[in-house]
């Protein structure tokens, strides 16, 4: 998935042109309107090059011979522009196809007999043993053992995971390989239901269907051309009773012009474009309708741990109580975390180093390290002069202390709770009968969130944090990030309650989830994104997957939303705006002959009638070709209010689609001025 | 002077808009307030009357229906009367009963609020008429206009299942509202020398010692309510510019005023409805952009006289003054020409026909866009109409999907505000393509050439308006004329109020996006710039090419 193929290669521009004179048919153009209208015409001038006799057009084989590969070329330009947003899903989905293998599934039997069966004729419920070097055969559940996986086909992530049986990290998906351990693996999926199966439809676009805001937009284009049609039709007869005969040629041109080719055009390559560059992103949307209701977010609800903080503790303080002084408790800690791997234990001896503590040094092989176990709730180490040092949660270090036959210094509880007052953990830190002091273990935010949460804010993005810790910790934190708002000591159904509500106003609300019991909070969400990583019953309630499990995506997911959304807007606009120029081209042009004073509303001074109408309709072709990039790359979108953005776009895509056809369609006047 | 005149009503309008949005939204809003006490009783005869118990809410269908209905049975009972009037009461100057075809047309006509005359009141119609059918519908077509405006509002602007009970907005229109403003403004007129009488026509001896008929009736009665409903047929064939309709220039701004104030104010209606008054000044401010610059279009160019004229030596400085009033003048013709067809009442103090090119180019493009003011109700629910579609196409710049008053707009919207949108030019452009393919059609034309074009368009397009000023100049009373005006009078009142009450009920249902930083803002001045572009450019592009052949064309080929 990672293997991102560059906007334009050679291959998928070939496999595009040749799409675009498939794509021809006149049975799939129906499914656009304004194109099947714009081939109609195209149609018709062609029948009179044929027979101009039946049409009463002899002698006009030039000109029409013209319009018609004028009108070719738009069609063709609007086909090729699907055709390149589909090749990118493409070429994707050819890389998938080659991970969807045929495997042999070893298929352990009621009886504890394993029995090779082919990957295809697993059904749900079987359970296969999945070894070293092996394939898994389908997205299924770890019941019983622990393996490092290898998820790169699906994530593009070359390091591997480990995945083990019960929990919320117990979830494989089918075409990733073992490979080290074994797991026993209960199949959840039948065959062609499986995640990669989703994924390759997905990214191919066969299941693509329009969103609503896309449905509403092509009504109303529908509206357009039907109007267009009738205004060409009925001039014909109003312009006779004047004198003015109007060629059909002209007509259809003129239709062409005013019909929105543009957004017409470009509509479905913009939808396609968008899918794909939440997938590019590493992001599995289910229906372009999720990504559409991004844009439309109001408030986000985000976990606290590992999506605002790095959800370890780390030392940020050492705390001396009764006697001792700072550097004893430091260096004290550092003993007993020399040996220590844990996040916390290698954030102490990090802490020491930023505060220029030496380290004591020690005979590591002659001491005897003490493991942290759930009972005793604190590890150390026994040195080899017969020292004990144990760091630990409070309670337990001072049970362990006095038994040592020590005391506890008057003010450890004041100090242990200030600190967990301020939202930090604190650890105790003992040595035989003396507790030292105290560990400041604080849960730090990730750098650049509070400028995250200010840009949505900007947005008018409310963001809520979710934590089990208690409210002064989750009111510390959330100050420290900058959230709008926090839920403590949250419960699973705390979620759910918090987004019905939201909905309740009329809000949309996005969350991140990975674990089974997100899952029914995932699917209340208008957004859930689910972790890759996490359960099968996640990623079903979800309508978007990480691949990369980073839950703070959910942001940049937002962002491609609204990106979305204004390159529609923005195409749409400025396809509108067009036809004011257009129109001064054109209606000079067909008037003129019969009516010479019309001269006076050719007010780009364009040489001749038919260079007119000529030079309108190259510029309504070739400004698709000109305009697929930014489709297929969006409308920069940089965080602002929205009367700001409005301002902003409506400049550039309103007024400048104004004024871009008069100089356009003068330049093209020019140059075929040189040309004959 | 001329400037200064015109400004002076505007002004006078602007004043006008908040007293009088003020009480047409406590007539509308349904909570108890002080017009209760004054029309309160009048209104429980009318129910009790009518056996009008409960007066349960209704869901945007069942108003529709309630609405059709109620017309439906307005239009049987008009069309008789027509038919046979000859032989009924109240007929002293013995007018005959009226061809089948002219009737539908009349009645059509009057019920849609368009009040397209083929006929000439002084001799078409019984006082019987003018009274039971002619001013009774011109009340009950403005009613049911300010009905449907006012149920749109409730569905675009609050949540539930019901946008109000069609019966009784219709009766409080009256009641409250047409009723007391007509009686007080006929009075008015009165005072202003407008006649006010049941006697015959008066047959006088002139000093040369001819005869001459000289009809009078109930006119001041119509007079008011003619305006005030946005209707615009006049009790004489010359309308508004007969003296007996419209003596003085006093008479005239009075005239103006009547039938511009109610669909000025009810902006503001919109605006406390909505809870947000910028929200309704946005759209008054819209209007009256547009207003502004079509006056001031159509002023410039009849001031600048006839430029054939002009070419031959004429003196030009009284301005072109072809086909209008003395006592008018031009700067008085030009703005009654202007709120005739922004509001699309009808009612004329000039000849259209003889209009300027330019000069009638304002006329039609105004009932071509039909929301420039508008008629009663109507006039407001296509600006908003706009206003959705304004927001349709600009909304997704901000990155969000479209939402208008905080209510998403969604393919069901936008399918049922297309119907409106395509109809109109439907009904226009196709039945004047038709018009000129037929001989039926083209042989009405009196003056061939581009100025002929105007003269099927202007017929069309005041049909489709609703508007109901005739250009004039066009034979129009003849089965053929008679039965398409017909249908597209009916076409163009009733196709749209359906589909836009079902955007409102559409709208009723949808729950509300609470507004924040990233919501696209529909009560600032910038909305105004969108709101009156969209407007220009979807109404440009739509009949530019027709306006093109018939009065650009003209002007190109006189100036």
């Amino acid at each position: 998935m990672s293997q991102t193929t560059s906007i334009l290669s050679k291959g998928i521009i070939k496999d595009a042109i040749k799409e675009s004179f498939i794509k021809l048919n006149p049975i799939y153009m129906m499914k656009n309107p304004v194109m099947f209208v714009v081939e109609m015409g195209t149609i018709i001038v062609l029948l009179m090059m044929c027979m101009p006799n039946y049409f009463h057009a002899e002698g006009a084989f030039g000109y029409n011979l013209a319009v018609f590969v004028i009108l070719l070329f738009t069609i063709l330009f609007a086909n090729f522009a699907e055709a390149l947003a589909e090749g990118r899903g493409k070429a994707q989905a050819d890389s998938l196809k080659k991970t969807k293998q045929e495997t042999m599934a070893k298929v352990i039997q009621k009886d504890e007999r394993i029995k090779s069966v082919s990957s295809s004729d697993l059904r749900k419920g079987d359970i296969v043993l999945v070894e070293t070097g092996d394939l898994i055969p389908g997205d299924g559940e770890i019941i019983e053992g622990l393996a490092s996986i290898d998820e790169s086909a699906i994530t593009g992530e070359s390091a591997p995971v480990i995945k083990e049986a019960g929990g919320d990290f117990s979830s494989v998906t089918g075409g990733t390989r073992v490979i080290s351990d074994w797991i026993k693996v209960k199949i959840q999926t039948d065959p062609g239901e499986s995640f990669l199966d989703k994924m390759i439809a997905l990214v191919e676009g066969a299941k693509r269907q329009k969103t609503p805001n896309e449905i509403a937009l092509n009504i109303l284009l529908i509206t357009l051309t039907m109007i267009f049609l009738l205004v060409v039709v009925t001039v014909y007869p109003i312009a006779q009773y004047v004198g003015v005969k109007l060629t059909i040629a002209t007509l259809v041109a003129l239709l062409v012009c005013l019909i929105p080719t543009t957004i017409g055009a470009l509509l479905s390559a913009i939808g396609i474009a968008g899918m794909d560059r939440v997938t590019r992103f590493n992001v599995l949307a289910m229906s372009g309708k999720a990504v559409e209701a991004a844009g439309d977010i109001n408030t986000i609800i985000l976990d606290k741990t590992g999506t605002i903080t790095f959800g370890n503790r780390m030392a940020s303080e050492f705390v001396p109580v009764g006697k001792s002084d700072m550097k004893e408790v430091a260096q004290v800690a550092g003993l007993g975390s020399i040996k220590d791997e844990t996040p916390e234990g290698k954030s102490v001896i990090q802490l020491m180093k930023k505060l220029d503590i030496p380290q004591i040094p020690l005979d590591l092989e002659k001491s005897e390290v003490v493991e942290f176990k759930a009972e005793t709730r604190m590890s150390g180490i026994n040195l080899p002069s017969g020292e004990k040092i144990r760091k630990g949660a409070v309670d337990a270090i001072k049970k362990w202390v006095v038994e040592q036959g020590g005391t506890i210094p008057a003010d450890l509880e004041e100090k242990s709770n200030q600190i967990a007052s301020k939202g930090g953990t604190p650890l105790a830190v003992a040595k035989d009968n003396q507790l030292f002091g105290l560990i400041y273990l604080k849960d730090t935010v990730k750098p650049g969130m509070r400028q995250r949460f200010d840009e949505l804010r900007k947005m008018g993005i409310k963001t809520i944090m979710c934590t089990g810790d208690n409210p002064m910790t989750a009111k510390t934190i959330a100050e420290e990030a900058g959230v709008d708002d926090f839920i403590a000591e949250s419960k699973p159904e705390d979620k759910i309650r918090v987004i019905k509500e939201e909905q309740k106003q009329g809000k949309l609300v996005a969350m991140t989830g990975d674990g089974t019991n997100d899952a029914p909070a995932l699917a209340q969400a208008d957004v859930g994104l689910a972790m890759n990583s996490g359960t099968i019953a996640a990623k079903e309630a979800g309508n978007m997957v990480d691949l990369d499990s980073d839950p703070t995506k959910i942001i940049e997911v937002v962002s491609i939303g609204k990106q979305l959304l204004m390159t529609r807007g923005a195409l749409t606009t400025f396809s509108i705006a067009n036809d004011i120029a257009k129109y001064f081209a054109i209606i000079p042009a067909m008037f003129t002959i019969a009516i010479p004073k019309m001269e006076v509303l050719n007010i780009m001074g364009l040489q001749s009638p038919t260079s007119a109408i000529l030079s309108a309709l190259i510029f309504n072709a070739i400004i698709i070709p000109l305009l697929i990039p930014l489709a297929m790359k969006g409308v920069k979108y940089i965080p602002m209010k929205a009367s700001k953005l409005l301002s902003r776009n409506l400049f550039i895509y309103g007024v400048g689609g104004i004024i871009v056809p008069f100089i356009g369609i003068k330049i093209i006047d020019l140059i075929i001025g040189l040309m004959s | 002077m001329d400037i200064l005149q015109m400004l002076v009503v505007i002004l006078i309008v602007i004043l006008l808009v908040k007293p009088l949005g003020t009480y047409l939204y406590h007539v509308f809003s349904n909570e108890s307030n002080k017009t209760d006490k004054w029309f309160g009783w009048l209104e429980r005869v009318i129910y009790k009357l009518a056996g009008f118990k409960e007066r349960r809410h209704m869901s945007w269908k069942k108003y529709v229906v309630s609405l059709i209905l109620m017309n439906a049975v307005l239009v049987a009972i008009g069309f008789l009367l027509f038919l046979f009037q000859g032989s009924l009461i109240l007929n002293p100057s013995k007018i005959k009963d009226m061809e089948p075809t002219l009737a539908f047309n009349t009645i059509v006509s009057f019920m849609t609020n368009t009040n397209l005359q083929h006929y000439s009141g002084e001799t078409g119609l019984s006082y019987f008429s003018q009274m039971a059918v002619i001013i009774m519908m011109m009340f009950t077509s403005a009613a049911t206009g300010l009905a449907v405006a006012i149920a749109f509002i409730r569905g675009i602007t609050s949540k539930g299942e019901t946008i109000g009970n069609f019966f009784e907005d219709f009766t409080k229109a009256i009641t409250r509202i047409l009723l007391p403003l007509s009686i007080i403004m006929t009075i008015v007129l009165v005072g202003l020398k407008v006649p006010q009488t049941l006697g015959p026509t008066i047959h006088a001896a002139t000093l040369e010692g001819n005869i001459q008929n000289i009809t009078i009736g109930p006119v001041a009665a119509l007079e008011s309510i003619k305006h005030l409903g946005t209707n615009g047929g006049g009790f004489f064939g010359a309308n508004s510019s007969h003296p007996f309709e419209n003596p003085s220039p006093i008479t005239n701004v009075l005239e103006i005023m009547m039938m511009w104030c109610i669909p000025a104010s009810l902006t503001y209606t919109f605006g406390k409805f909505a809870k947000n008054q910028k929200q309704g000044w946005v759209i008054f401010s819209s209007m009256l952009i547009l207003f502004v610059g079509f006056l001031a279009l159509v002023y410039y160019s009849e001031s600048q006289g006839n430029p054939a004229l002009n070419a031959m030596g004429l003196n030009h400085y009284q301005g072109s003054m072809e086909g209008k009033e003395v006592r008018f003048g031009i700067a008085q013709s030009s703005l009654f020409t202007t709120v005739t067809t922004a509001a699309t009442t009808g009612s004329v103090n000039n000849m259209h026909d003889t209009l300027t090119p330019l000069g009638c180019l304002v006329p039609l493009a105004l009932m071509m866009l039909n929301l420039v003011f508008g008629g009663d109700g109507v006039g407001l629910v296509n600006m908003l109409m706009y206003a959705i579609l304004a927001v349709f196409l600009c909304g997704l710049l901000v990155g969000r999907t479209p939402e208008f008053l905080g209510k998403k707009i969604e393919p069901k919207e936008m399918k049922l505000i297309t119907i409106a949108l395509l109809a109109h030019p439907f009904i226009i452009l196709l039945p004047t393509a038709i018009a000129f393919l037929t001989e039926l059609g083209k042989g009405a034309i009196s003056n061939p050439g581009f100025h002929g074009i105007s003269q099927v368009l202007y017929e069309y397009t005041s049909s489709a308006a609703n508007n109901g000023s005739g250009f004039e100049g066009l034979g129009d009373n003849t089965s053929f004329w008679n039965i398409s005006t017909g249908i597209v009078m009916f076409l163009g009142r009733y196709i749209s109020m359906i589909a836009l009450l079902g955007v409102a009920g559409s709208l009723l249902k949808k729950q509300w996006v609470p507004e924040n930083m990233g919501t696209f803002r529909t009560d600032n001045g910038l909305f105004i710039g969108i709101l009156v572009g969209v407007v220009l450019i979807i109404g440009a592009l739509t009949f530019l090419p027709v306006l093109a052949l018939g009065p650009i064309a003209e002007y190109l080929s006189i100036r």
